[in-house]
């Protein structure tokens, strides 16, 4: 039962981590209605960043939390210059072409991301400055009087890492729902999403909603990337957890912000009770490492076939 | 006729002799020129493809968007010239243009949709508030469905939206491009009652787009008949109503002595406007 909780918990955490990457692309697609595939790449790009000015820094005996500040500030400006360079020399170029061309062009992106990355930064993986940005670390066991396995005490072990990671995460999502559902800015971002050439008929300005859209989707990427890289190290390896994001959207739907909080504790949860339960019934071992990788997908397939539009996301609304 | 011979003595907008070019090569207005006095109501008619709705988005400025260029001729808008313009300043100055189709932001509720409308202004809570309450004071079938998305409301209610979507940005003209496409003859006078009752009260002139000439002719005070992106006739709604040709091309009736359809393709061709 313990080990039940234990799991349920990780699960958890990795749920909310998952709906953290899953939001980046909640943004960009409510805003410009293209799947940003260079979000799993932004991400590794921010914490780099991150670690990377925060390196230089230390270099110059500039070391501990207010140096840590300082790169978080650094890695902001950065995010909003890409977001600028991104409207600037993509987007703007873009208006009312099919999303499959700004679809391919985010691909270009994460290439020149991954490129320009490791051209700065280098190819070597890095250690998240979790201690210098003045989070938790360490764990507590907690004893569950009965919770074991013959009615002896069980034990769960919480890092505090994700603890603050979920708590922050939380606190992030919250935040950008509100601001998509009663801000003008965020009311303008949900009409850039329904209709360009409306929203430019109400003289609403593109250029300046992909701009906030993508440096609001930048900001995500570094709390993620800050938060994953925590739990592992920060390597260009990081972004394929983007792909991970892919199924948890689909449950959600890809244009909610609670849908992205949804699915990502519902892929989350569902991987780790997988790996419990399915991997004994499948391969006959207890842990089957192999299972954590294709659940969560076989969970989208099934909501693609019930629920096309995901949980929360918008239903699709045709005149005939 | 001229902008400039025209009896329109302060005119808030005024075309003079543009051309638009799509894609760098089709040439689809070949010199257009259209007065709007202030607080009036003028009807741009002609059937599909004469560039009627490319005139209106040469004048918004929503061309740009769609590989379309003004090449030649100049646009004032308020005595100020405006063809270089973003939508976004045209629209802070004034001009709001309400597209062909509605366009409401379907999974945006009606009132979100009429919020979105006051994105350029600066003025306020409160003024927005007003803003929305007036809308709401026209169109009380708005008030009705506020809270219902825009994409599950009739079309008569999304023309309505759309409309109530551009008065919210305080504007002192509108473009409205052919308001009655899809509707019931019923919705499409109530519609342009409405029209009629903003023009009055409110003072905001109206440029619209129509191939429903008998409607247009109706409410409008000043017409211009738009073929193969040229001017071929204008003049005052009356006198328009009262043309033979007008009422033959465009409402359907008269020309009593040709029965067959050959006779009045012919008759066409040969009485074909030359501007």
């Amino acid at each position: 039962m313990d080990f039940l909780i234990q799991v349920v918990w990780e699960g958890l955490v990795a749920g909310v981590l998952y709906a953290l990457i899953a939001l980046g692309f909640v943004l960009i697609f409510k805003a410009s209605g293209v799947f940003n595939f260079a979000q799993g790449i932004m991400v590794v790009f921010a914490a780099l960043t991150l670690v990377g000015s925060y390196e230089k820094m230390a270099a110059a005996g500039f070391t501990g939390f207010p140096a840590a500040m300082a790169s978080i500030v650094v890695s902001l400006a950065v995010m909003f210059a890409l977001a600028w360079l991104v409207e600037r020399l993509v987007l703007r170029h873009l208006v009312n072409q099919p999303d499959i061309i700004l679809f391919m062009a985010t691909f270009g992106l994460t290439y020149f991301l991954i490129g320009f990355g490791e051209a700065v930064f280098g190819g070597d993986p890095k250690i998240m400055i979790t201690q210098q940005l003045g989070l938790p670390t360490g764990s507590t066991e907690f004893r569950l009087p009965g919770f074991g396995p013959n009615g002896k005490d069980g034990l769960v072990l919480i890092q505090h890492i994700d603890v603050a990671a979920t708590v922050i995460a939380s606190l992030m999502i919250a935040a950008l729902a509100l601001f998509f559902q009663y801000t003008r800015i965020g009311r303008a971002l949900r009409a850039v999403a329904d209709s360009h050439k409306a929203a430019l008929s109400v003289g609403i300005t593109l250029n300046q909603i992909w701009v906030v859209v993508w440096f609001t989707a930048g900001i995500v990427a570094l709390v993620t990337g800050i938060m994953w890289g925590a739990r592992s190290d920060v390597s260009f390896g990081l972004s394929n957890i983007a792909l991970k994001a892919l199924p948890v959207l689909i449950v959600g739907g890809f244009t909610s912000v609670p849908g992205a909080i949804a699915g990502g504790l519902i892929i989350g949860i569902g991987e780790k009770l997988g790996e419990l339960y399915l991997a004994p019934l499948l391969l006959g071992s207890t842990m089957g490492r192999g299972v954590e990788s294709w659940v969560a997908f076989i969970i989208a397939l099934a909501f693609v076939m019930a629920r096309p539009q995901g949980l929360f996301g918008d239903k699709i609304i045709e005149r005939i | 006729m001229s902008a400039e011979e025209s009896p329109i003595s302060s005119p808030i907008l005024s075309v003079k002799n543009i051309e638009v070019i799509y894609d760098h090569v089709i040439l689809v207005l070949k010199g257009v020129s259209l007065v709007v006095p202030k607080g009036g109501i003028v009807a741009i008619l002609g059937g599909n493809g004469a560039g009627k709705t490319t005139t209106l988005k040469a004048i918004s400025n929503l061309l740009q968007s769609e590989r379309g260029e003004v090449t030649k001729g100049q646009i004032d808008f308020n005595g100020e010239r405006v063809d270089k313009l973003t939508p976004n300043e045209l629209v802070r100055r004034g001009c709001i243009q309400v597209m062909e189709g509605r366009h409401c932001f379907g999974h945006l509720t009606i009132e979100e949709n009429l919020l979105t409308g006051a994105f350029t202004r600066r003025d306020g809570r409160k003024a927005t508030a007003a803003a929305l309450e007036k809308v709401y004071a026209y169109f009380p079938r708005l008030k009705d469905r506020r809270l219902s998305q825009a994409g599950y409301t009739s079309g008569g209610e999304q023309q309505m939206c759309a409309i109530g979507r551009a008065l919210m940005a305080d504007p002192s003209m509108i473009l409205l491009d052919e308001p009655s496409m899809g509707l019931a003859p019923q919705i499409v006078d109530q519609i342009f009652e409405i029209v009629r009752d903003v023009n009055a009260k409110e003072g905001v002139s109206f440029l619209l787009a129509e191939q429903n000439t008998n409607v247009a002719l109706r409410y409008a005070t000043y017409g211009y008949i738009l073929e193969t992106g040229r001017v071929v006739m204008d003049g005052d709604a009356k006198s328009l109503r009262d043309n033979e040709d007008v009422k033959e091309f465009y409402l359907g009736v008269g020309g009593g002595d040709r029965k067959s359809f050959r006779d009045v393709k012919s008759y066409k061709r040969r009485k074909r406007w030359l501007a």
